[in-house]
């Protein structure tokens, strides 16, 4: 069979069997986004405090390593015995992997912050708080953002696994198509994972363009 | 104003960046702390907000023992200056300028006419530069931005870490010609910190010249040029002695009041802007103003003019002279 043909199959068999995509699709998206932002919610806070406290930075960046060095499967083979089979195991291990390229990137947003401009906002009075509040984070949030992006782009892809441990998801169709041979269902389910990793791509890319805003656009427009 | 007393730092790993410095900063004058890099004159300069804090020895302001007051606070009553990359990029000009007064609490209202009126201070005509960021600004006029913000709470006090370092020559000379006048109004005590001896000489009405750590010699520019303390400060003053004398003294000083009446109308015409590129001086402008023009227009006699524009004095090449003699020998 040629590619074509497969992909003509793989229309139909997504045409046949739409409610039940949607049904994947949904699991998929749910486990994506729900596991991303439970990550934002503790790699961001995790990031500021590495970023201004030196000591905790080594133990809080080794823990976002350490989840993101182990493969994929084996994090979500860990889960397994760990936490059982189901949706939320399968969170979980999305989660730990989806926490390290914000971390990485919420503490070198901040620690990039000139620091000519943190002596500045210092020499002027403001509290340790205000300059992060004030100064590194809206200075930083292009770069935690570009981290979020990464990372959510990357936990679309990951989630397939999740139907490993019972989470459901577009790896149903594209495990049991390659165990099946079935090539029209490994594409319905991969092909609509790609478009879904590549949308989210490019609508992060949109938002992260308006949050850099004038201030970084100015770079291009700057004069000596 | 600002008062150090046998003035120790040593930073924790040891380094020692100034021994037993002391010297006194009156109200309303310019200080300019001058000397090579890694000489001391920032840290001396950070102890006044205490970015740092002494190891030994007592800083005060207005006063008071600088370490018993509460650094955020004395931080907001004390303008500072750092090179251009201090400035916020993410705030827009009037939002830079504004920082203070906004940690202060005052009311946007008034934040915004503080804001306007320093942008007109500083010759940055706010209607197209309010809302502009500072990546979008030239050299110069970000570092305007900078001394707008420095002063945007009206302190006493302005510390400048090389405000004009970043920038090339002609803005530099055109900024520190603005800065002076408009120190003329503002009358703030300023802490100036450079490793550029010209620059102290112009912008200083005191020098403190600094040499690894020790405060070698403290006092007028004039003193400074007349009687160095010893080779490393005529070392760090350079070749030209001469001539940066020429730039400190003032027209009045080396002028001749007697005009000799064959040269009158000729120095009539002159000042009244008759003789092409031949500019009149002032009795304030430096000697070396006065020198070039004699030069370069080949000149006998230049005329020194008041406010009003009439003749009152004439300055020569060979008055410059004469001064220049008495001063290399009673000086070095």
């Amino acid at each position: 069979m040629g590619i074509i043909a497969d992909l003509i199959a793989s229309y139909q068999f997504l045409g046949e069997n739409f409610p039940r995509f949607l049904e994947l699709l949904s699991q998929h998206l749910q486990l994506v986004i729900v596991s991303e932002i439970l990550a934002i919610a503790v790699a961001v806070p995790m990031g500021i405090v590495a970023a201004r406290n030196e000591r905790l930075r080594g133990p809080i960046l080794s823990i976002g390593n350490v989840a993101q060095t182990i493969p994929t499967l084996a994090i979500i083979a860990l889960v397994f015995p760990l936490l059982g089979l189901g949706f939320k195991p399968s969170l979980v291990g999305l989660f730990a992997y989806a926490i390290l390229p914000i971390l990485t990137n919420t503490i070198t947003g901040i620690e990039d912050v000139e620091e000519g401009t943190i002596e500045a906002a210092t020499g002027m009075g403001m509290t340790d708080n205000q300059i992060l509040r004030k100064i590194q984070l809206p200075l930083a949030i292009p770069v935690i953002f570009a981290g979020i992006r990464t990372s959510a782009v990357i936990n679309v892809g990951t989630a397939y696994l999740a139907f490993f441990i019972g989470g459901g998801g577009l790896g149903l169709w594209v495990v049991s198509g390659i165990r099946l041979y079935a090539f029209d269902q490994v594409l319905a389910g991969a092909i609509p994972g790609a478009l879904l990793a590549i949308a989210m791509d490019s609508i992060f890319a949109l938002i992260e363009r308006r949050l850099g805003g004038e201030a970084i656009q100015g770079t291009t427009t700057a004069s000596a | 104003m600002i008062e150090f007393e046998h003035v120790t730092k040593v930073y924790d790993d040891g380094t020692e960046a100034i021994n037993d410095v002391s010297f006194e900063v009156d109200q309303g004058t310019t200080t300019v702390l001058v000397g090579p890099s890694g000489c001391g004159k920032t840290t001396t300069m950070k102890l006044v907000n205490r970015l740092e804090d002494p190891t030994e020895g007592t800083v005060y302001y207005d006063g008071e023992d600088v370490t018993t007051l509460d650094p955020i606070e004395l931080r907001r009553n004390i303008g500072y200056v750092i090179q251009e990359i201090g400035l916020f990029d993410h705030m827009t000009v009037a939002e830079n300028i504004g920082t203070v007064p906004e940690l202060l609490g005052w009311e946007q209202d008034r934040i915004d006419d503080r804001v306007t009126e320093l942008m007109s201070l500083m010759d940055l005509p706010p209607d197209q530069y309010r809302n502009q960021y500072p990546r979008e600004l030239s050299g110069g006029q970000r570092q305007r931005v900078g001394v707008a913000r420095a002063l945007a709470s009206d302190p006493e006090v302005l510390l400048m870490d090389e405000p004009f370092g970043a920038l090339d020559p002609i803005t530099r000379e055109n900024l520190q010609d603005e800065f002076l006048d408009i120190q003329d109004k503002i009358d703030k005590t300023i802490l100036f910190v450079t490793h550029d001896i010209d620059e102290a000489l112009k912008m200083g009405d005191m020098i403190a010249l600094f040499d690894v750590g020790k405060l070698v010699q403290y006092a007028t520019p004039r003193e400074i040029l007349e009687t160095p303390k010893n080779q490393f400060v005529k070392d760090f003053i350079g070749e030209n002695r001469a001539l940066k004398k020429l730039q400190v003294t003032p027209v009045e000083e080396v002028m001749l009041t007697d005009v000799p009446d064959e040269d009158r109308d000729e120095l009539a015409a002159i000042a009244r802007g008759e003789r092409d590129g031949i500019e009149p001086v002032k009795r304030l402008d430096s000697t070396q103003v006065a020198l070039s023009q004699l030069i370069e227009n080949d000149i006998a006699a230049l005329p020194v003019v008041d406010d009003g524009g009439d003749v009152i004095a004439v300055v020569t090449e060979k008055a410059i002279r004469g001064r220049q003699r008495t001063y290399e020998a009673g000086g070095a």
